[in-house]
């Protein structure tokens, strides 16, 4: 094993300015993705707990599709297929006109792709409320609506804080596959250094140490929202 | 969309056929090989020996903190230099995986190894065996059958995960379909087969668990 070290390439204005630029990216991407997720998981999670069937089967489905198909797969369909798939004008929009291309369909794959997973924890969560708090409820003369926005929400959205943690931390790492699609985030900038400088151990390290960062960050982040929103009494640890 | 030209994909179908097989042997020997040193890294945190309870936690919690491409890059780099020689994209990838799995197995493994009653540990000390004995015959096997769903659901999401192999130019199903969807022009047909297929396996695999879940459940 002989290997020329040199920590030093990574502090070189260039190359430290682009692992800089791809955790720019990546932070971005992870972000934007996140509150698309999280907007589109709440809703078709909600829709699966709902009385009305059709929803409830389209909501299932919905989780099914984006559950069963690779993010990877997910990705170059939204990039190559669908611009070819919609009317020739939306088409010819996305290839050309519409702005940070990469990037807006790293956004949408990956919000769409993780929406369902977090669709299922807002689902399991509604499903721990205790069966009895919607009937009484329902009792009390509110309407599913009400039910929802007064008794279920408010509590199931407290108790899947620390499950959604992960989801969190998974998006930050599923944001790499940006890169298969030519948006140079950090994974993308590192090997980019790797190739410029063969200095392939510091990159890939600077790398890792950035993501490890990221998601000690996160965690904390999601351990300070869960001890703010944690229901006293609820769950198993003290209160 | 009017001109989906389904002559392409049955063309293909050999070349699509020889990228699902290295897919799904990929699959199972990342399976194999991340479930036995899943377990050996789950029985190492377990083992009450400090030094190396803190190395299997903290190899764990490094590898779930980093993306999977990256981990491939890491092997990609790594192996061929620590060897000397190169071995072939292939077994880069499967050592990538391989170590890449354990670490979320051996999470799966410890839940497995935690749910079996502290008890029968005793009374497996009680009548003489010893520590491997225990974990072979008492503490194992019943791990291992408490976790079959959630193993194999993991075993799901390790299959889509090794589309991921596109990124090293690994012909698998994924990069046989793109490879063909350039070199013919049909993106759309190539890409939307590609999920269908991926979407029927996992599919059927998820039905699976839950019926197992039923099973085991009763």
């Amino acid at each position: 094993m002989n290997y020329n070290w040199n920590w030093s390439v990574l502090f070189e204005p260039e190359y430290f300015g682009w692992l800089i630029s791809g955790l720019g990216w990546t932070i971005s991407v992870a972000l934007c993705a996140w509150v698309i997720a999280l907007v589109v998981g709440s809703l078709v999670g909600v829709g699966r707990t709902l009385p009305n069937r059709l929803v409830s089967t389209l909501c299932t489905a919905y989780v099914e599709l984006f559950r069963n198909i690779p993010l990877l797969v997910q990705m170059f369909i939204w990039y190559f297929a669908v611009p070819e798939m919609v009317p020739e004008e939306a088409g010819r929009w996305m290839k050309r006109d519409m702005p940070q291309p990469e990037f807006t369909t790293a956004v949408v794959a990956l919000g769409l792709y993780t929406a369902s997973r977090v669709a299922e924890q807002v689902r399991a969560g509604i499903e721990t409320v205790p069966h009895g708090l919607k009937s009484a409820a329902t009792a009390q003369g509110m309407s599913i609506a009400q039910v929802y926005r007064y008794v279920l929400l408010p509590i199931s959205f407290r108790l899947i804080v620390p499950p959604m943690t992960s989801e969190f931390l998974t998006v930050f790492k599923n944001s790499s596959l940006a890169l298969t699609i030519g948006l140079l985030e950090l994974t993308a900038q590192s090997q980019q250094i790797a190739e410029y400088t063969f200095q392939s151990f510091e990159a890939y390290t600077a790398a890792t140490v950035i993501y490890v960062l990221i998601a000690l960050c996160a965690t904390v982040i999601m351990s300070l929202l869960e001890r703010q929103t944690r229901i006293p009494g609820y769950s198993g640890k003290e209160n | 969309m009017g001109d989906f030209d389904f002559g392409v994909i049955i063309q293909s179908l050999p070349f699509l056929w020889e990228g699902l097989q290295l897919s799904l042997l990929l699959t199972f020997l990342a399976i194999i090989g991340g479930l036995v040193l899943g377990t050996l890294l789950a029985l190492a945190r377990l083992s009450g020996i400090v030094p190396l309870a803190l190395f299997a936690a903290g190899y764990v919690n490094l590898i779930r903190a980093v993306p999977l491409i990256l981990v491939i890059f890491w092997f990609y780099f790594l192996v061929p230099l620590a060897l000397g020689r190169p071995i072939g994209g292939f077994y880069s990838a499967l050592i990538a995986f391989v170590m890449f799995e354990a670490a979320y197995y051996s999470e799966i493994m410890r839940a497995g190894i935690q749910s079996v009653a502290r008890g029968q540990v005793h009374a497996g000390k009680a009548t003489g065996l010893g520590y491997w004995q225990i974990q072979r015959f008492i503490v194992l096997p019943q791990a291992f059958r408490n976790m079959i769903p959630i193993l194999v659901t993991q075993g799901i999401i390790l299959f889509q995960d090794t589309s991921l192999v596109f990124v090293v130019s690994l012909r698998d199903l994924m990069t046989a379909s793109s490879i063909v969807a350039r070199t013919e022009g049909r993106l759309v047909e190539m890409y939307l087969f590609a999920a269908l297929v991926y979407f029927v396996i996992c599919f059927s695999g998820s039905l699976f668990v839950r019926r197992l879940q039923t099973r085991m459940a009763t």
